[in-house]
């Protein structure tokens, strides 16, 4: 939305204009004022809370006001926390008046459908299960009404094709906002029983732990991301290869994988495992890697070492799981003449077969100190020579209907050097769009 | 000043049998009792016991205690905490609700038994002692009508301040036998396990509150639908711990890179960082300082890999001063890029300053990783020298009383010796 096209501002008063004319009756409506002004009060300071903690909305204290108040009421619930909350970019005024909007008329929907199956009866009394038929009605209208509305800014104002615009938001949002749900009942109910509002409040407390670990997870994610992104980099600086050799090398494993038919755990296992094999080269003294010309064999046998000190390093990381074995194998050959056991044919493990496709690939296709980059079609020609006595001819295939299919744009961006502590300390990528430390196991 | 002994192998001490056999205890007494007087409200019992049968089948090995199984938490302090259900009172006494939830917990913990997946007599022995209390604080008042005057948002009230007494015992059980077994002051761990309990302990609190207000309003019905949101929290929490698991072992592997690289000797890193972690407990640090002291630790020597040539074995405590901190400067610079919080750059930075300008972590990785290069090679006996060494340095140099810390770490555990690599 930074420039905003003419018809998505009409699209946006049109919606305000709907949440308008849905608080019009508010006037001539019986409610308890003050349950209206606490559920304000209380939805706009989680919303301060939570925008700046990155989590999501704070649905479980709207929804418990569509089941406690009549639906224009309900529907005031939202509108001070959605025009008071910070929005992180412009245009600020367009963007608050658009949620705002937006979560009125989800919530009107959602206390209409409510109160039309005898909702607060149920909650008050409170009849179970019965409450639970009105509640799931609402909340499935509120999810309904939300993406009805989302899909339609997506198509207006970022451009996003109408066959896709509308796809998938109902059945992603459904589940997380029926947990939502199920906490505002508990609210609701609590709330009209004798024990009042100081046990509805209770209900949060879960909900605001869950969030918490919630945004703990993404912030030690990210850092770990950033950690593994490191100690990659670290590895090409040292090496004196072009930046994201070990980004473009495992986003190669990641085609073959797919192209195997790989689920996609392991094709993301197979993606650490390529930007990871040769992380042992950090044992390995800087002098030989960049040496020019021709190298000893006692100097080759030092180099060759790479892969075993690389797996010394990983093996206590749990969740590389089949990739440690590839950092390990990337170097055997399929005819057994490779290092450091030698192993042939299916005696390599899988993982690194995939690998040391890839990284070939990528070595023949990047700029070297001692080599200028091939085109792709000549990198896969030598590729196909090789196959059978180097490498598995079945990974070689994959890749050339990967590449042929998607084609090479390597993802990497290198924007330019970090400030480097010495000449050869590790750097920080800027690559990699996402998912590098996806951790969970 | 007299030397640090390792101490003789002491006995269990009483401390750590009290809470599996007061447990014990409890348990057959509540056992005895209501086998002889049998039981009241079966369904009640029935429903509360599957609910904390179902908490402990959703138990993961490996997770602490207070996040391993908390529906099953929740469900026993409801039980204890119930008042009635819907609008019947309920009369079941302290001796009823212990035994309930022994049972469940029991019968929950088969399969996690069955697999081999640990122990878990302690878990059970805190879960029983728990309940006992709030049962004891609360069923007695209760079944008497003691609280049928009072008001609604003052029942909800009264409690959630007994939970959170019983959070507190619950605190004291579980530091009272770990004061016992390592002999880490007891302030501190108690305030570290307090600080442990702020996030999935009070979910779990209010959800026992919840549950049992919620019965007595809309009656079992309530169980199944309000233990969602707590199943939630229990999901993000895992998430988390697991990542922050995989993270840890990341940036052991990053300490390593120096040890493979041949800058440090095998298992260095490793070390400096488990004394150093022990010695920040014994000077009372917790929680996230730990952390940040842990993973300084880790990668205390990194910057040696900006080195053209290694330092001989890695023996940095011997350099020039100036070396050290330009080596310290380096790996702090090397971190600060690694998108490691930014406290843990700062500690490997100032690892090398004098010891006043230091924060207590970069004090705590200068003196252990000194002891560390000084003792290993030393063979019997050089523990002891290396410590006198440090002791008698240059003022300025190491802290003092990180010193003392170390030699009444080092007293109290057979770490004197450094372990095999």
């Amino acid at each position: 939305m930074d420039a905003v096209p003419a018809r998505a501002r009409v699209y946006v008063t049109a919606v305000a204009l709907a949440a308008l004319l849905c608080l019009r009756p508010l006037p001539s409506v019986h409610a308890p004022w003050w349950a209206v002004l606490l559920l304000a009060a209380l939805y706009a300071g989680s919303e301060l809370v939570a925008r700046s903690r990155l989590v999501g909305t704070c649905y479980p204290v709207l929804l418990a006001g569509a089941f406690l108040l009549p639906p224009p009421a309900a529907a005031l619930v939202a509108l001070p926390g959605a025009l008071l909350s910070p929005v992180p970019r412009r245009p600020f005024g367009l963007r608050r008046v658009w949620r705002a909007a937006q979560l009125t008329l989800a919530v009107w929907a959602a206390a209409w459908v409510h109160g039309r199956l005898d909702g607060p009866d149920a909650v008050g009394e409170p009849a179970f299960p019965y409450a639970l038929v009105p509640a799931g009605a609402g909340v499935l209208s509120f999810c309904l009404v939300l993406a009805v509305l989302d899909g339609g800014i997506l198509a207006l104002a970022d451009h996003v094709p109408p066959s896709r615009a509308w796809r998938g938001l109902l059945p992603r949002s459904l589940a997380p906002i029926a947990v939502h749900g199920l906490a505002g009942l508990m609210m609701a109910v609590l709330w009209r029983s004798p024990y009042g509002p100081v046990a509805a409040l209770l209900v949060l407390l879960p909900m605001c732990v869950a969030w918490w670990a919630f945004a703990q997870y993404h912030r030690e994610r990210a850092a770990h991301q950033a950690t593994i992104r490191a100690l990659v980099q670290a590895v090409d600086i040292k090496d004196g290869y072009t930046r994201g050799h070990s980004e473009r090398v495992g986003q190669a494993s990641m085609m073959i994988a797919r192209e195997l038919g790989m689920d996609d755990e392991r094709v993301e296992t197979l993606r650490f495992a390529g930007i990871l094999h040769d992380v042992g080269k950090l044992g390995v003294p800087t002098r030989l890697l960049r040496k020019d010309g021709p190298l000893t064999p006692e100097e080759r046998r030092v180099i060759e070492l790479h892969p075993e000190y690389g797996h010394e390093m990983v093996r206590g990381i749990r969740f590389l799981g089949e990739a440690r074995a590839a950092v390990l194998h990337h170097h055997e050959r399929l005819d057994g003449s490779g290092y450091p056991y030698g192993l042939a044919g299916d005696r390599i493990p899988e993982s690194a077969r995939v690998v040391a496709v890839a990284d070939a690939f990528d070595a023949m296709t990047s700029t070297r100190s001692y080599s200028r980059a091939r085109p792709v079609a000549a990198a896969l020609e030598e590729l196909q020579r090789c196959a059978g006595g180097q490498f598995d001819p079945r990974m070689v295939r994959a890749l050339v209907h990967a590449l042929g299919r998607h084609g090479w744009r390597p993802a990497v961006t290198a924007d330019g050097p970090p400030g480097l502590p010495a000449e050869r300390a590790p750097g920080l990528a800027e690559g990699a769009r996402n998912g590098v430390g996806r951790g969970a196991p | 000043m007299t030397a640090p002994r390792p101490p003789a192998q002491s006995p269990p001490s009483a401390a750590v049998l009290l809470v599996p056999g007061c447990a014990g205890v409890l348990a057959l007494g509540c056992l005895a009792s209501v086998l002889a007087s049998g039981s009241v409200q079966r369904p009640v019992a029935l429903a509360f016991g599957s609910l904390v049968v179902l908490g402990e089948l959703t138990r993961r090995p490996g997770a602490e205690a207070r996040e391993a199984a908390p529906l099953g938490a929740a469900g026993a302090l409801a039980y204890a905490l119930l008042q009635d259900v819907a609008g019947q009172p309920a009369h079941h006494g302290v001796t009823q609700t212990v035994t309930v939830v022994l049972a469940a917990s029991l019968l929950g913990s088969v399969p996690y038994v069955a697999r081999g997946s640990g122990p878990v007599l302690d878990h059970l022995a805190r879960r029983v002692l728990a309940v006992g209390f709030a049962a004891v604080c609360f069923r007695p008042l209760s079944n008497q009508g003691a609280f049928d005057d009072w008001s609604g948002p003052a029942a909800a009230l009264l409690l959630v301040a007994l939970l959170a007494l019983t959070t507190l015992c619950d605190a004291v059980l579980a530091a009272a036998p770990a004061h016992a077994r390592t002999g880490w002051p007891f302030g501190p761990l108690l305030r570290e396990e307090l600080r442990g309990m702020v996030g999935i302990t009070s979910a779990v609190c209010a959800t026992g509150a919840v549950m049992a207000l919620a019965v007595s309003v809309a009656g079992l019905w309530a169980l199944p639908v309000f233990c969602v949101p707590l199943l939630l929290a229990q999901l993000s929490y895992r998430r988390y711990a697991a990542v922050r698991a995989t993270y840890r072992q990341t940036i052991a592997s990053l300490a390593r890179a120096t040890e493979i690289a041949g800058y440090t000797p095998a298992g260095h890193a490793r070390r400096v960082a488990s004394l150093g972690v022990a010695v920040g407990r014994d000077l009372g640090l917790s929680g996230a300082e730990l952390t940040v002291l842990e993973y300084a630790a880790l990668m205390h020597d990194i910057g040696q890999l900006s080195l053209v040539d290694p330092v001989p074995a890695g023996a940095t405590a011997e350099l020039p001063v100036t070396e050290q901190r330009r080596i310290a400067l380096l790996g702090g610079a090397v971190v600060r890029q690694t998108g490691v919080d930014a406290a843990v750059a700062v500690v490997v930075e100032r690892q090398a300053d004098p010891c006043r300008e230091q924060p207590v972590a970069a004090r705590i990785v200068r003196v252990v990783n000194a002891y560390e290069e000084k003792a290993r090679d030393a063979g019997p006996g050089g523990a002891l020298a290396a410590l006198e060494e440090l002791r008698l340095a240059a003022a300025g140099d190491y802290a003092p009383e990180v010193v003392e810390a170390l030699a009444r770490v080092l007293a109290r555990s057979s770490l004197s010796e450094p372990a095999a690599g």
